[in-house]
C-alpha cells in the first residue's frame, strides 16, 4: 500500500485572505499525502484550518482567499493552478465532497435522484436511464433501503442520517479516487456516526478510495482512520501512523488534544487539559504557535518556529523537544 | 388541508364584508343619493315615492344586506352621471386595466428577476452597486413622474410611441384587447413600462436578496463541489429556491397594481377602470366609485387567498407533511 504513488499529495501549501488591516494567512506551509485505500484523519481545534485545507484543495476558497504558495497534486496533476472550468470537472469527477449538515447539503427542491442523474450525467458519459439505475445503485450501497422507490424522494423526506448517506452517493457518483469528508458525522446521533464512519471506511477498502476525515474527534480517528494529521492555528504540528501518533504523541498539542478520549486515556498516563484558546491568525506568537499554552515550553519556543521534522512517509512533528529526543 | 382552505376562505369573506360595509356607507351617506339622481322639477311626493321604492327607507342593516346581495351578483346600481350599469360600464374599462397590469408585470419579472441575479452574484462590483443605487431611485421616484418623463422622451422629442389612448383594439366577446393590433401594442409600451418601474425595482431587491441568502446556503457550495458549473449551480439550485417569494409578491402585486394603475391610467389617458374612477369622483357619481372599491378589493382579496392556497399546494415539505 506505501508504495503507490499518492492520490493526494499537498506541499507548503500556504492560504491567505487579503483584507482591509492587512493579510491574514489562514494556512501556512501544510504539506500532506493520502494513499490509495487510506484514511486521512485531520485533527484540530475549531479554527485550526482543516476545513479550509479541504476547500482549497477543492478551489473553493471563498474569495478573496487564495492559494498564495505551494502546490496541490491529484493523481499525478497539478491542480493549483487550474482555471475554475476546469477545476469544475475535478470536482465531483475527481475529488468527492461530504459537508458536515446533511440536512442542509441538499437541495431541498430537487428529489434525491435528480441531485444524483445530475451529478453523475455531469461527469460520466450516461443516459438518463442509465444515470437513474446508477443512482439506485448507489443508493443501494450507501445502504438506503427500497432504493428504487427512494430515489424519487425529496431529502426532506429521509431522517439525518439516511440523508449523509445520499450525500456520501452524491459523493460517490463518479467514483472519485478522493472524498473530502469534513466533520461527516459532527451533526449525527451517536448511534449513526458509528454506522456512517463504518461506510466510509468500507468503501474506502472496497474501492481504494483515498479519504481525507476532518473531524474534531479523536474518537473517529483512532477507530477509522490510518493516518491523523494535526493542524493547530493554520499549520500542520504532528502527522503519522494513527496507532504511532496514538500511543507516542509528539506533539504536546496532539497530547493534549488527547486527553479528551476517556478509553484511550487509560492506556495513555492521565493528560492534561489544554489551557487557553487558539490564538487568532492575525496574533500568532513568534516562535512556536502553541507556546503560550504548552506545559513543556522551552525558551527557545518563544523566539524559533520547529519545522516539520521526520521521516517522509511516516512520521513527522513540528517541536523542540523532537530534537532533543533525538540528541 | 380542508380546515385551512376553509379558513383562510372566511377570513376572505369577511375582509370583503368589511370592505363592503365601508363602500355602502360611502355609498349611503356621502350626499342624498335622491338629491343626486332628480332635478329641481321633482315634487317632495315624488322624491318620498322613489325614496320608497329604492328601499331607503328600510333600517341601515336590510339597506347593507341588500347591497351586498346585489353586489355579489355584480349589480352595483345605476351610475348617476349616464345612467348606464355600473356594471357594464366597469365591465368596458377592466379589459383595458388588465392588459396594462400584466404586461407590466410581465416586464417586471422579466427585467427584475436576471438583474437581481446578475446583482447578487456579482456583488461588490461597480455595474452591480451602480444597478443597486439606480433602484434606490426606481423605488422613490413618483409613477406620475415617470411617466411624464417617458411621454417627454419617447413621445415629444423621439417619437416613436403614442403618449396616450389604447390605439386601435378588437373585441372577443365582451373583452377588448389591443394586444391583437399594431397601435394597440405600440400604446401598452409606455404605460406598461412606466407602471412596471416600481414593480422592476421591488423585484430585483427581492431577488437580489433572496439570492444572497441562498448562495451562502449549503446546498449551494455543495452543488459546487460536486462539479456543476457556476451558472446551474446559480440559475437551477440557487434561483429556483428563489422563486417562491417572488410568485408569491408578484402576484400579491397585482392588486396593488391595479391600485397604481389610477396614476399611469391618468397620466396616459388609459381607458381603464382607474380613469373611470378618477372621472367618477369628479363627478361624485358614488356608485361608481363604490363598485371600483369592491371590486378592486375582491381582486386583492382573492389573489391574496389564492397565493396562501398555492403556497401550501406546491411546496414538497408541506405538500407531504400533510399526508
Ligand atoms: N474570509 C475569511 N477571512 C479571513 N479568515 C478567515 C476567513 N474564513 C475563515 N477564516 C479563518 O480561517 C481559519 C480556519 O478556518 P477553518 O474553517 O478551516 O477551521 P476548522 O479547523 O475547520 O474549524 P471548525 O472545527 O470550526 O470547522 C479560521 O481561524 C477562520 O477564522
Ligand atoms: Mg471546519
Amino acid at each position: 500500500m506505501t508504495d503507490q504513488p499518492p492520490v493526494l499529495d499537498v506541499r507548503g501549501l500556504r492560504v491567505d485572505f487579503p483584507g482591509r488591516h492587512g493579510t491574514v494567512t489562514a494556512l501556512s506551509d501544510v504539506s500532506l499525502t493520502i494513499r490509495p485505500g487510506e484514511i486521512l484523519g485531520v485533527v484540530g481545534e475549531s479554527g485550526a484550518g482543516k476545513s479550509m485545507t479541504g476547500l482549497a484543495v477543492q478551489g473553493l476558497l471563498e474569495p478573496p482567499g487564495h492559494i498564495a504558495g505551494g502546490e496541490v497534486w491529484l493523481n499525478g496533476r497539478r491542480i493549483d493552478r487550474l482555471t475554475e472550468r476546469e477545476m469544475q470537472k475535478v470536482r465531483g469527477r475527481e475529488i468527492g465532497a461530504i459537508f458536515q449538515d446533511p440536512l442542509t447539503s441538499l437541495n431541498p427542491l430537487f428529489t434525491v435522484g435528480q441531485q444524483l442523474t445530475e451529478t453523475i450525467r455531469l461527469h460520466l458519459p450516461l443516459g438518463r436511464t442509465e444515470a437513474r439505475a446508477r443512482a439506485i445503485e448507489l443508493l443501494a450501497e450507501v445502504g438506503i433501503p427500497a432504493p428504487a422507490e427512494r430515489v424519487d424522494h425529496y431529502p426532506h423526506q429521509f431522517s439525518g442520517g439516511m440523508r449523509q448517506r445520499v450525500v456520501i452517493a452524491l459523493a460517490l457518483a463518479a467514483r472519485p479516487k478522493l472524498i473530502i469528508a469534513d466533520e461527516p458525522t459532527t451533526a449525527l446521533d451517536v448511534s449513526i456516526q458509528a454506522q456512517i464512519t463504518a461506510l466510509l471506511r468500507r468503501l474506502c477498502d472496497d474501492h481504494g478510495t483515498a479519504v481525507m476525515l476532518v473531524t474534531h474527534d479523536m474518537g473517529v480517528i483512532a477507530e477509522t482512520a490510518d493516518r491523523v494529521a494535526v493542524m493547530y492555528a493554520g499549520r500542520l504540528v504532528e502527522i503519522g501512523a494513527v496507532d504511532q501518533v496514538l500511543a507516542r504523541p509528539g506533539h504536546p498539542y496532539t497530547r493534549g488534544l488527547m486527553g479528551s478520549i476517556p478509553a484511550l486515556g487509560a492506556r495513555v498516563p492521565r493528560l492534561m487539559q489544554i489551557n487557553g484558546a487558539m490564538p487568532r491568525l492575525d496574533a500568532i506568537p513568534p516562535g512556536c504557535a502553541f507556546n503560550p499554552r504548552c506545559p513543556d515550553v522551552m525558551a527557545r519556543c518563544r523566539t524559533d518556529r520547529p519545522e516539520m521534522r521526520g521521516k517522509p512517509g511516516q512520521g513527522a512533528c513540528a517541536c523542540w523537544l523532537m530534537e532533543r529526543e533525538e540528541a | 388541508m380542508i380546515v385551512f382552505l376553509i379558513k383562510r376562505l372566511l377570513n376572505a369573506a369577511m375582509v370583503m364584508l368589511v370592505v363592503a360595509l365601508l363602500a355602502f356607507s360611502i355609498f349611503r351617506f356621502v350626499g342624498d343619493p335622491i338629491q343626486l339622481m332628480v332635478n329641481e322639477q321633482t315634487t317632495q311626493a315624488e322624491r318620498n315615492e322613489l325614496r320608497e321604492n329604492l328601499g331607503l327607507n328600510d333600517p341601515f342593516l336590510v339597506q347593507y344586506a341588500r347591497f351586498v346581495t346585489n353586489a355579489v351578483q355584480g349589480d352595483f346600481g345605476m351610475s348617476y352621471r349616464n345612467q348606464q350599469e355600473v356594471m357594464s360600464l366597469i365591465a368596458e374599462r377592466f379589459p383595458a386595466t388588465i392588459e396594462l397590469v400584466l404586461m407590466a408585470t410581465i416586464i417586471s419579472l422579466v427585467v427584475g428577476v436576471p438583474l437581481g441575479v446578475l446583482t447578487a452574484i456579482h456583488r461588490g462590483r461597480w455595474y452591480s452597486e451602480g444597478l443597486q443605487f439606480l433602484s434606490i431611485i426606481g423605488v422613490s421616484l413618483p409613477s406620475f413622474v415617470i411617466g411624464i418623463l417617458l411621454i417627454l422622451v419617447f413621445s415629444v422629442i423621439l417619437n416613436v410611441a403614442p403618449a396616450f389612448g389604447r390605439g386601435e383594439v378588437i373585441s372577443i366577446g365582451w373583452w377588448t384587447t389591443g394586444l391583437l393590433t399594431p397601435s394597440g401594442r405600440a400604446a401598452l409600451v409606455l404605460p406598461s413600462v412606466a407602471l412596471s418601474f416600481y414593480q422592476i425595482t421591488l423585484v430585483m431587491r427581492l431577488v437580489r436578496a433572496e439570492m444572497l441568502e441562498v448562495l451562502r446556503s449549503d446546498f449551494v457550495k455543495f452543488a459546487r463541489a460536486r462539479g456543476v458549473p457556476a451558472w446551474r449551480v446559480h440559475y437551477r439550485h440557487a434561483l429556483r429556491n428563489c422563486l417562491m417569494p417572488v410568485v408569491t409578491m408578484t402576484a400579491m402585486n397585482v392588486g396593488s397594481l391595479i391600485a397604481f394603475a389610477l396614476i399611469t391610467e391618468t397620466v396616459f389617458q388609459w381607458p381603464g377602470m382607474g380613469m373611470l374612477f378618477i372621472q367618477a369622483v369628479t363627478f361624485v357619481d358614488i356608485p361608481v366609485m363604490a363598485a371600483y372599491l369592491c371590486i378592486v378589493s375582491f381582486i386583492f382579496v382573492a389573489l391574496n387567498t389564492l397565493v396562501d392556497i398555492t403556497y401550501a399546494l406546491i411546496d414538497p415539505r408541506l405538500r407531504t407533511a400533510r399526508v
